[in-house]
């Protein structure tokens, strides 16, 4: 059953294949964040990678730039209902952070500063599918956008693409971010319109 | 927080027009009766779906203006330029029309009278509009905690609620109602239009003023601040915010999008 709103046309901008349900195209880059811009600087960044038996590695901005980092371009798929098509970016692919530590863990959640968390099944941020970016369109990435450094993972709702990104947290189970005990979908998949718990 | 104990899924739900009333020229508040609603907490919002003859659909957020009372919920709308969805909510919807929606979506920036304490609400154009329904909240609850809003607007002719505002104002004891406006004030304002400045807003708690020391909140807790607008707004509020001493742990925002207001 669906309800007809009478007298409304919409923009029926025909269907955009890159475009998931319920979603549209801006040109804009819209900010979703709970509180405060958050300001790093460079020189007192640091990236902790907790495994599950406690052991960290720590980075500092410095080492972040001496990985081999690459451009890539994709689209951007906000739950407020915008998406972003063909966005570029310049960053570290997660797996060259963690490939070297041999974990057995099966889930991954993402700290920042400020106290924002989300959680993200491991294998969703290897593979070539998940960077620690410092760069969009060219620029450094704006503080408003998660500069100095956010995460991407382009394939899930952009709040798992966390902003002031300060550290990923191994484990075995998976505990729940912050939008994530809120109400909204534990996974996020714009293509499955997994906006919000059990959808 | 009742938005994070909900478990199973957020269904559409039938949604029609009642009423609505005009709020500005450009913006209006609509009164929609949605059976089998949950109820909400002061500051959530819904998905509104709107579909077209031929089966065409868009989504967009709305803040809920009202309190929480029954099956019914007041969005206001601000109709933004060459939009999709606002200008047929703001313009072409007749009372009996109809839409979905589903909701209450938001668990964080929500207040409810268990929080006790002193709050301060900033703000911008339609960010209004969830801090409306705080302010309505407290009042319904009967709630003493001390209310500070900051409301920017582009002009007096551009603010919502004005006479509920202004009552307020008079009558709630323990409510403060400030309004800036960026483009034209009114005659004989003390403050000459511009954007949201750092006198525009109170400075922590707990900081020790000359003439009376430490403010009231400052051992009881600390204030509480909403900041709700655009972008820009949001941005430049939460800085000020920061500048005049708010730690950046007790400011909640949300942000409607990437201009206007
Ligand atoms: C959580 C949340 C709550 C919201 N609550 C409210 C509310 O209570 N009242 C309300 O009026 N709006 C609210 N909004 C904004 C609303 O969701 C829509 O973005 C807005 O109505 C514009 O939609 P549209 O389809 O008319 O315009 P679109 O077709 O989406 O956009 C058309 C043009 O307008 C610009 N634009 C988009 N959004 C805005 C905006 N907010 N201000 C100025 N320009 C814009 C776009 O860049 C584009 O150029 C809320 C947004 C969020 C995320």
């Amino acid at each position: 059953m669906s309800v007809i709103s009478r007298g409304f046309g919409g923009r029926g901008s025909g269907s955009d294949p890159r475009v998931p349900p319920g979603q549209y195209v801006t040109d804009d880059f819209p900010v979703l964040s709970a509180g405060p811009t958050q300001y790093v600087d460079t020189e007192d960044w640091r990236f902790d990678i907790t495994d599950i038996d406690g052991s960290r590695t720590t980075l500092t901005w410095e080492r972040l730039m001496a990985l081999p980092s690459e451009e890539f371009t994709v689209d951007i798929h906000c739950v407020t209902k915008w998406s972003k098509l063909g966005t570029t970016w310049r960053g570290v692919p997660v797996s060259s952070l963690l490939d070297g530590l041999g974990t057995e863990a099966e889930y991954a959640l993402v700290h920042c500063y400020g106290g924002y968390s989300t959680n993200i099944p491991l294998e969703d941020l290897l593979d070539g599918k998940a960077w620690i970016v410092f760069e969009y369109d060219g620029g450094e990435l704006d503080p408003v956008h998660g500069g100095p450094a956010r995460l991407l993972v382009p394939h899930l709702y952009l709040w798992k693409s966390a902003k002031w990104v300060n550290g990923i947290e191994l484990r075995l189970d998976e505990q729940l971010g912050f939008w994530e005990s809120l109400g909204y979908h534990e996974y996020g998949d714009p293509w499955l319109e997994q906006r919000y718990i059990g959808d | 927080m009742s938005g994070s104990l909900r478990r199973g899924a957020l269904r559409w739900l039938r949604a029609r027009l009642e009423a609505s009333r005009t709020e500005t020229t450009s913006a209006r508040t609509l009164r929609l009766t949605v059976p089998g609603w949950s109820g909400h907490e002061a500051g959530q919002h819904v998905d509104v779906k709107l579909t077209a003859e031929d089966g065409y659909s868009a989504q967009r957020s709305y803040s809920i203006a009202s309190a929480a009372d029954g099956d019914g919920l007041e969005l206001t709308v601000q109709a933004v330029d060459r939009g999709e969805v606002s200008p047929y909510l703001v313009e072409v919807m007749q009372p009996g029309d109809e839409l979905e929606l589903r909701g209450p979506i938001g668990g964080w920036f929500t207040w409810s009278a268990k929080l006790s304490g002193p709050i301060l609400l900033v703000g911008g154009g339609s960010g209004i509009v969830p801090l409306m329904a705080m302010l309505r909240q407290r009042i319904r609850a009967g709630s003493a905690s001390p209310f500070h809003l900051v409301y920017s607007a582009r002009s007096p002719d551009h603010v919502f609620y004005q006479d509920e505002l202004q009552d307020i104002g008079r009558r709630s004891r323990g409510v403060t109602i400030d309004k800036i406006f960026t483009r034209s004030g009114s005659l004989g304002d003390e403050r000459s239009p511009g954007r949201l400045r750092a006198e525009d807003l109170p400075a922590a708690s707990g900081e020790i003023s000359p003439a009376t020391g430490p403010t009231a909140s400052d051992a009881a807790g600390r204030t509480r601040v909403y900041v709700c607008g655009p972008t820009a707004f949001v941005e430049r509020a939460t800085q000020l915010l920061i500048e005049r001493g708010h730690p950046a742990d007790v400011i909640r925002t949300e942000r409607f999008g990437p201009t206007g207001g």
